[in-house]
C-alpha cells in the first residue's frame, strides 16, 4: 500500500484554509488590540494561544496558523503501533480552541515572515499582521542525513516521526512482516524530538511482534552510544523481548549506515542486512518555518533567551518546544508545554501590562515498555542568563515491583487526557 | 480473653519488652478502642469495616488482597508506601496527610504520646516491627504535622491561577481522574497538608515530590484556594 500522504495532506490543507479565510474577521485589521500570531498547533502553539487567549480575556487578538483539521500528537503514537492505544485517539480538532477561546484558527501553512513588516505569509497568499509572533512548528528533516533516503521515500521507509498517519504506515508494514522477518530501525542523532521516543518504539514494536511473529528479529542501528532511559530500556528489553533485539551503536558500527529503499536493503558498516521493514529517523533541525523567518543558527535550532522564551536574533518572535535551542529541556511535548505558558505570560505581560511572574519550567517523559510496563524520567529546570538550566530531577528504577510499573502507566494514560485537555480546550 | 491473646503475641517477640515498652503497649490498647470498631488487631482478626491490622508493621499499604481500599490508598501503595514507625504515626495524626481521599473516616490522634502507645501496641502484632526509635519515645520521628500558621496562610487564588498551568499539564482542571487524581474542589486543608507530604517526601510518587519540592508556603496556600475555588 503505498499513499502520497504528503501531496493529499497538502491539497486538503489548502482547500481549508481558503475555506477558513473567507470569514472576513481574519482580515480585521484596526480594532487597535494587540495581534498575536502563533504558527503550529501542537503542544507549544496550541498551548501557548489557549493562554494568551483565556488569560487576556479579550485583550489580545490571537490567531492560530495549523494546516492539519485534525492533529495527530506524536507523543502516543507508539503506544497505538504497539497496539496499546486506539490511533483514532491521538487526533484532536481546533473546535474549541475557536468556539470556546474566540481563536482565530487557520488551517493553511505558513510560508513566509516578514520580519521589518511584521507579517506572515501563508500558502492561499493571505497575511497576517503580529505584533508578537510565536514559532512552534516541531522538527523538519536533515536532507541527506542517513546515506540512501530521503523524503520520497517516507512511505517505503517509514520515519513515522511526526505524529499522523505515518504511525499507521509503519504498522501496516509491521503486521505484513514474512514469519521471522527483520525490523532494522535507523536511530537519530543528538539532538532530537522526544529522546526516549526510538526506544519506546522499539518496545512497542518488539511487543506487538511477541504477539503476532515471535520469531521476527529488530536490529537498532544507532549513531549515539548511550540513550535516554537506557538501562530500562534494555533491562526492559531482556525481561520481555528477550533475544529479539539487537542494539548496534557506534563501536559496533551504528553510526555508518547507508539504505536502499529500492532493494529494502541497510548497510551497517559495511554489512548489508535485508529488511522486511526499516524504519529511519533522520537527523533533525527546527521546522522549516523557523529557518525562513531567519531565526535559526548554523545547527539548525532556534536560539532562545530562558525567560519568556524569545528568540536571540528577534524580541517579537518567541519560539516554542522542538525548534528552540533553550538549553537543558529535552525536546518532548511536556516541555513545549511548559515553555508555552511561560511564553504566553510574558506575551501578555509585553503586550497589556499583565503582571509577569518568573519563568517555571517542568518535563516528565513517560514511556511504555511493555503492556503495563510504564517509566518515567522528569526534571524541573529554571530560566538562567545563559540558558533553560535543570535543577534536580528523577527517574524509574530498574526492579520497581509490577504494580508500581502498571500505576506508572496508568499515570501516563492522564497525562494523555491532562496535556491534551491543556491545549485543545 | 483478649489479654490472654496479648501476652500470646508478646510472648512471640524476639526480645522481651521493658517495662516501660509494656507500659506502653498497656496504654496502647486503651487508646485502641477508639479503632476497633472498624479495625481487629490478633489471632483470628478479620477485616471488617477496615483492614485487620495483624503484621501492618512492613505492610505495604493497601495490599490485604480481599479487601476493598478507596483507589488512594492503593496508589499511595504502589508509589511506595509501607507502614513503618513514621508513616502510620503521620497517618494517625492526620490520615488525609498522607492519603487524601482514604476511607479511613478518622480525624486522627492529635496527641503524640497517644500515637505513640497505639502504635507500641500495635508492634507487639507485628512480626517484623522495623524503623522503631531506638529509645522511644525520646527519639521520635521529625514531626510530620504541618504547622498550624501554615494551615491558616490565605492562599491568592490569582496567583494560585497562575501556578496551577504547573498542575494542569496532567492532572485535568475540569476534574477528570483517569490515571492520575483529581485536585478539582478539594478542601484547603486536605491540599495543603498533601503537598507539605509531598514536599517532605513523607509520600512517595517521584514527579509529584519534584513539584512539591519547589512550592513555598505561600505559594501551595495559592493553589489550594485555587482548585478549592472551581467546582467539580
Amino acid at each position: 500500500m503505498k499513499l502520497d500522504l504528503n501531496r493529499r495532506t497538502f491539497v486538503g490543507a489548502a482547500a481549508a484554509g481558503a475555506a477558513a479565510l473567507s470569514a472576513p474577521r481574519v482580515m480585521g485589521a484596526g480594532h487597535g488590540k494587540p495581534k498575536v500570531v502563533v504558527i503550529g498547533g501542537g503542544a507549544g502553539g496550541a498551548t501557548a494561544a489557549r493562554y494568551i487567549a483565556k488569560d487576556s480575556k479579550g485583550e489580545i487578538d490571537v490567531t492560530l496558523i495549523e494546516p492539519q483539521r485534525r492533529y495527530h500528537t506524536c507523543f502516543f503514537s507508539n503506544l497505538a503501533i504497539g497496539g496499546f492505544w486506539d490511533y483514532d485517539k491521538t487526533g484532536h480538532t481546533y473546535d474549541k480552541l475557536a468556539a470556546e477561546y474566540g481563536i482565530n484558527v487557520v488551517h493553511d501553512m505558513a510560508i513566509d515572515v516578514d520580519r521589518e513588516g511584521k507579517t506572515v505569509t501563508v500558502m492561499s497568499g493571505m497575511k497576517f499582521d503580529y505584533d508578537r509572533l510565536i514559532l512552534s512548528p516541531g522538527i523538519d528533516f536533515v536532507a541527506g542525513s542517513v546515506n540512501g533516503w530521503s523524503l520520497n521515500d517516507q512511505d517505503v521507509m517509514p520515519h513515522a516521526y511526526k505524529g499522523g498517519t505515518q504511525a499507521m504506515v509503519l504498522k501496516a508494514q509491521i503486521e505484513a512482516m514474512p514469519e521471522g522477518g527483520t525490523y532494522v530501525m535507523v536511530a537519530p542523532p543528538n539532538p532530537y524530538r522526544c529522546p526516549p521516543g526510538p526506544y519506546e518504539r522499539i518496545s512497542m514494536v518488539a511487543a506487538k511482534l511477541s504477539r503476532e511473529n515471535p520469531t521476527a528479529k529488530i536490529i537498532i542501528a544507532d549513531p549515539k552510544p548511550k540513550f535516554s532511559k537506557m538501562g530500562l530500556f534494555t533491562a526492559g528489553w531482556e525481561q520481555h523481548y528477550a533475544g529479539m533485539v539487537e542494539w548496534l551503536g557506534p563501536d559496533f558500527g551504528g553510526g555508518n549506515v547507508a539504505v536502499d529503499p529500492g532493494a529494502m536493503t541497510v548497510n551497517i558498516d559495511g554489512e548489508v542486512v535485508q529488511a522486511d521493514v526499516c524504519n529511519v529517523i533522520p537527523a533533525m533541525k527546527a521546522g522549516r518555518i523557523a529557518e525562513i523567518a531567519g531565526v535559526t543558527n548554523d545547527k539548525g535550532w532556534a536560539p532562545v533567551n530562558a525567560a519568556d522564551m524569545s528568540s536571540k536574533v528577534d524580541g517579537n518572535i518567541h519560539v516554542l518546544g522542538d525548534s528552540s535551542q533553550q538549553g537543558d529541556m529535552p525536546k518532548s511535548g511536556f516541555s513545549a508545554n511548559s515553555q508555552a505558558k511561560v511564553c504566553a505570560m510574558a506575551v501578555r505581560g509585553a503586550l497589556t501590562g499583565s503582571k509577569v511572574f518568573p519563568a517555571k519550567f517542568s518535563n516528565t517523559c513517560w514511556s511504555l515498555i511493555a503492556e503495563n510496563d510504564g517509566v518515567k524520567v522528569g526534571a524541573n529546570y529554571e530560566a538562567t542568563e545563559e540558558k533553560i538550566a535543570k535543577t534536580d530531577g528523577f527517574i524509574s528504577q530498574n526492579g520497581e515491583d509490577a504494580a508500581l510499573r502498571k500505576q506508572t502507566f496508568e499515570e501516563s494514560v492522564g497525562w494523555y487526557a491532562g496535556i491534551t485537555s491543556d491545549m485543545f480546550g | 480473653m483478649k489479654r490472654l491473646l496479648l501476652a500470646a503475641a508478646l510472648a512471640a517477640l524476639p526480645l522481651a519488652p521493658t517495662q516501660a515498652d509494656q507500659a506502653a503497649i498497656e496504654r496502647g490498647a486503651d487508646v485502641f478502642k477508639k479503632c476497633k470498631s472498624c479495625h481487629k488487631v490478633g489471632e483470628d482478626a478479620k477485616n471488617g469495616v477496615g483492614p485487620h491490622l495483624n503484621d501492618v508493621f512492613g505492610r505495604k499499604a493497601g495490599s490485604i488482597e480481599d479487601f476493598r481500599y478507596s483507589d488512594d490508598i492503593v496508589r499511595m501503595g504502589n508509589d511506595g508506601l509501607v507502614w513503618d514507625h513514621e508513616k502510620l504515626d503521620i497517618y494517625l495524626e492526620n490520615p488525609k496527610a498522607l492519603v487524601s481521599k482514604t476511607r479511613m473516616n478518622f480525624r486522627g490522634l492529635k496527641d503524640e504520646a497517644d500515637r505513640a502507645d497505639v502504635i507500641a501496641f500495635l508492634r507487639a502484632y507485628s512480626d517484623k516491627p522495623q524503623n522503631i526509635p531506638e529509645s522511644a519515645p525520646t527519639e521520635m520521628p521529625s514531626d510530620p504535622s504541618v504547622d498550624p500558621a501554615i494551615l491558616a496562610l490565605q492562599g491568592d487564588p490569582d496567583y494560585g491561577e497562575y501556578l496551577s498551568s504547573e498542575c494542569v499539564t496532567c492532572h485535568r482542571a475540569d476534574g477528570g481522574d483517569e490515571g492520575i487524581p483529581s485536585i478539582t474542589g478539594w478542601p484547603v486543608d486536605d491540599f495543603v497538608v498533601a503537598l507539605h507530604a509531598y514536599r517532605s517526601k513523607h509520600r512517595d510518587n517521584q514527579a509529584m515530590q519534584l513539584v512539591a519540592s519547589r512550592l513555598s508556603d505561600e505559594e501551595i496556600a495559592g493553589l489550594a484556594a485555587y482548585f478549592a475555588s472551581l467546582n467539580e
